[in-house]
């Protein structure tokens, strides 16, 4: 058996096109259709995210901050988010990964956090504000279930730190396209050359997003990276209550 | 999980921060990765610049000439007697704009001028590092945008129309708790969103690894001025008291006598209305280790990691998360952290006005609150307070609350 990260990187290199990366806050807008949901966008995604609401997620634009509050009202939490996913039949599909900021992984314990990630199917973790220096306890606790931990990097950062963040990153490398918090605003204005400079510094596929809304972002941000990664777009589908996979199926060039 | 050691030795040598940003397990870096650059040319401005002999006249001289430093010691006489002790005030309340706040704020704004920062983005809570921050911005030239809670909007009024018409823009947040946690949250958007030409005041010691540094070797001049003010007169007191926000005033303060053994040094935390999640801000002392805001430290939160919303009648207290010196000073046991409640310190901020003649802040009366509660214990001490800022600022809420007169 392929170990979970190892799948996250075959599911976005066996992608015809670029790979789309789906990111939907768990719970939102409603906690009871979480589950179908998450298949729906799993039916349309090579890979999905599922955002575990913060109280205060600092790297997030107005889209993300609403679903975050609102899910916690609604009383979705980490173990509530573990609890549905073993529920939720396992069999192929898009790997899941979790999208969370340092504190409720933190307070849940990293090594009862990675078993029961493994137990509930989850395949890696993305963590906004968990820096490479910082990111030691954790990245052993999940190494030892084969659980990824996707390293960012963004425009702001050195070729040779892009180099090092790649080297540790493992499922993907997630390049963050603008400067700034996630939801809207323009991609970098080199994005050929940042994306370039990623894809050269990395074995492991790249995907990019932050901000990513049309069809026309996908295919630019396509022809320089492995994947591409949709959120706050994907969110407002979602509030809206349209059809997920409609949208991102829209996406594909 | 994290283990790392460290003593008082270790910081008495000045050996913490450690390289890592770390006061033992606590500080640390936990930020997007979009910070990390300018994380990393802030350290280095503060080794190639702020230690420099040339910036540290520069701002020895606006300490002086712009900010009116030394601020006086000045002996609460009748106070003290009511309240048993000898005590003393160290008069930060007489620093320019009104609190110990515009130390912090004239060095950063002096550094991101020399750093060559466009702009200078900054959070309040109080209104106090808002006032400070647009101040010392005027002063050096660099525009200000500071972000502030809509609740503490409403609640510190004058202080809003005071940072305007020192020509900073005021954003108020509208999201999460609408107080300085959430502000915070909006200013680190901010800055997330322009890492190269935005400088980050933050406006206490807490946020990612160099901050609660720089903040505190800022602030330490309050701790520097009270132990040779009281050296040079009395001696050396017994006990110390400040209050603790997130804890730039008691780290300054503090700084100056950890290494005196005989010197007792109490953290005091608003108690607000109750014990329970929500109705206080004593974090130290109630609180878990966790990260918030870029630092590992003690913080509040619930069961699930959230971090709880806070109640304190005094804004520049109301916050979730304190400095990790602090929490590793309450770690290895050298300072003492309590929390005194919202009615306590409005009976001492009373006793202080009519005593002394000084109007000190909802956030320095519980410094004082904390101070007469241990007088009880320790009739005859030598008692220090950081009188941390002045209460002209909260009139609208003491107004409100009624009493006196
Ligand atoms: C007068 C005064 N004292 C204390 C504080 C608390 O901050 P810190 O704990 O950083 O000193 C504030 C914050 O606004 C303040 O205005």
């Amino acid at each position: 058996m392929i170990e979970p990260r190892q799948a996250i990187q075959q599911a976005i290199e066996g992608s015809e096109g670029p790979a789309v990366v789906a990111y939907l806050t768990a719970g939102h807008p409603d906690p009871d259709r979480f589950l179908a949901d998450l298949d729906a966008v799993a039916s349309a995604a090579d890979v999905v995210e599922v955002g575990v609401p913060f109280s205060d997620p600092m790297a997030d634009g107005v889209t993300i901050q609403r679903a975050s509050h609102a899910a916690i009202s609604k009383g979705v939490s980490l173990r509530w988010i573990l609890a549905r996913l073993r529920e939720r039949a396992t069999g192929p599909g898009a790997p899941v990964l979790l999208m969370s900021y340092l504190n409720p992984l933190l307070v849940h314990g990293y090594e009862r956090l990675a078993d029961e990630a493994a137990l509930a199917g989850v395949a890696g973790f993305i963590v906004p504000d968990l820096p490479l220096e910082e990111s030691e306890p954790l990245r052993s606790a999940l190494e030892r279930n084969g659980l990824a931990l996707v390293q960012l990097v963004t425009p702001a950062t050195r070729a040779e730190r892009v180099r090092t963040l790649a080297a540790a990153s493992s499922g993907f490398v997630y390049a963050v396209t603008r400067t700034g918090t996630t939801g809207s605003g323009a991609l970098a204005a080199d994005l050929a050359g940042y994306l370039g400079m990623v894809k050269a510094a990395s074995d492991l596929p790249v995907c990019a997003g932050f901000g990513v809304r049309s069809r026309e972002q996908v295919a630019e941000i396509g022809r320089h990276a492995d994947g591409v990664i949709v959120g706050s777009a994907l969110v407002e589908v979602l509030e809206r209550g349209e059809d997920p996979a409609a949208f991102l199926s829209g996406l594909r060039p | 999980m994290i283990t790392d050691r460290a003593t008082l030795e270790d910081l008495l040598a000045g050996l913490l921060p450690d390289e890592a940003g770390r006061f033992g397990p606590y500080g640390g870096r936990f930020v997007p990765e979009t910070l990390m650059a300018a994380l990393t040319r802030l350290e280095d401005g503060i080794r190639d610049v702020f230690h420099s002999e040339r910036f540290g006249h520069l701002l020895s001289a606006e300490l002086v000439d712009w900010v009116g430093r030394p601020t006086a010691l000045t002996r609460a006489r009748t106070l003290g007697a009511e309240w048993g002790v000898e005590l003393y005030l160290k008069r930060e309340d007489l620093a320019h704009t009104g609190a110990h706040k515009i130390n912090n704020a004239i060095g950063q704004a002096l550094l991101a001028r020399e750093l060559g920062a466009r702009r200078v983005v900054a959070e309040t809570g109080a209104g106090q590092h808002g006032v400070a921050a647009a101040a010392a911005c005027a002063r050096v030239g660099v525009p200000c945008t500071v972000y502030m809670g809509a609740v503490d909007v409403q609640r510190q009024a004058p202080n809003v129309d005071r940072m305007r018409r020192l020509g900073a823009e005021v954003v108020a947040v509208e999201t999460g708790d609408q107080t300085l946690r959430a502000a915070i949250d909006e200013a680190i958007r901010d800055w997330v969103s322009d890492p190269e030409g935005t400088y980050y005041m933050i406006g206490s010691a807490i946020g990612p690894h160099p901050y609660p540094y720089l903040v505190r070797e800022l602030q330490a001049v309050i701790g520097r001025e009270a132990r040779a003010q009281m050296e040079g007169t009395v001696g050396l007191p017994d006990a110390v008291f400040a209050c603790v926000g997130g804890g730039s005033n008691a780290i300054g303060l503090f700084h100056g006598f950890l290494d005196a053994p005989t010197v007792e040094i109490f953290g005091v935390e608003a108690g607000g209305r109750g014990e329970g999640l929500g109705e206080h801000a004593a974090t130290v002392s109630r609180g878990r280790p966790g990260v918030l805001h870029g630092t590992y430290s003690r913080l509040l939160y619930d069961d699930d990691g959230q971090i709880q919303e806070t109640h304190s009648v005094s804004a520049g207290l109301d916050y979730p998360g304190v400095g990790p010196e602090h929490a590793f000073l309450a770690d290895i046991g050298r300072v003492t952290y309590f929390a005194v409640s919202d009615d306590e310190a409005l009976d001492a901020l009373d006793r202080c006005c009519r005593a002394e003649g000084i109007l000190p802040a909802l956030e320095s009366a519980h410094a004082l609150a904390g101070a007469r509660r241990w007088a009880r214990e320790n009739p005859g001490a030598r008692v220090l307070v950081g009188l941390s800022g002045r209460g002209d600022k909260d009139m609208p809420i003491l107004t409100a609350l009624g009493g006196r007169p």
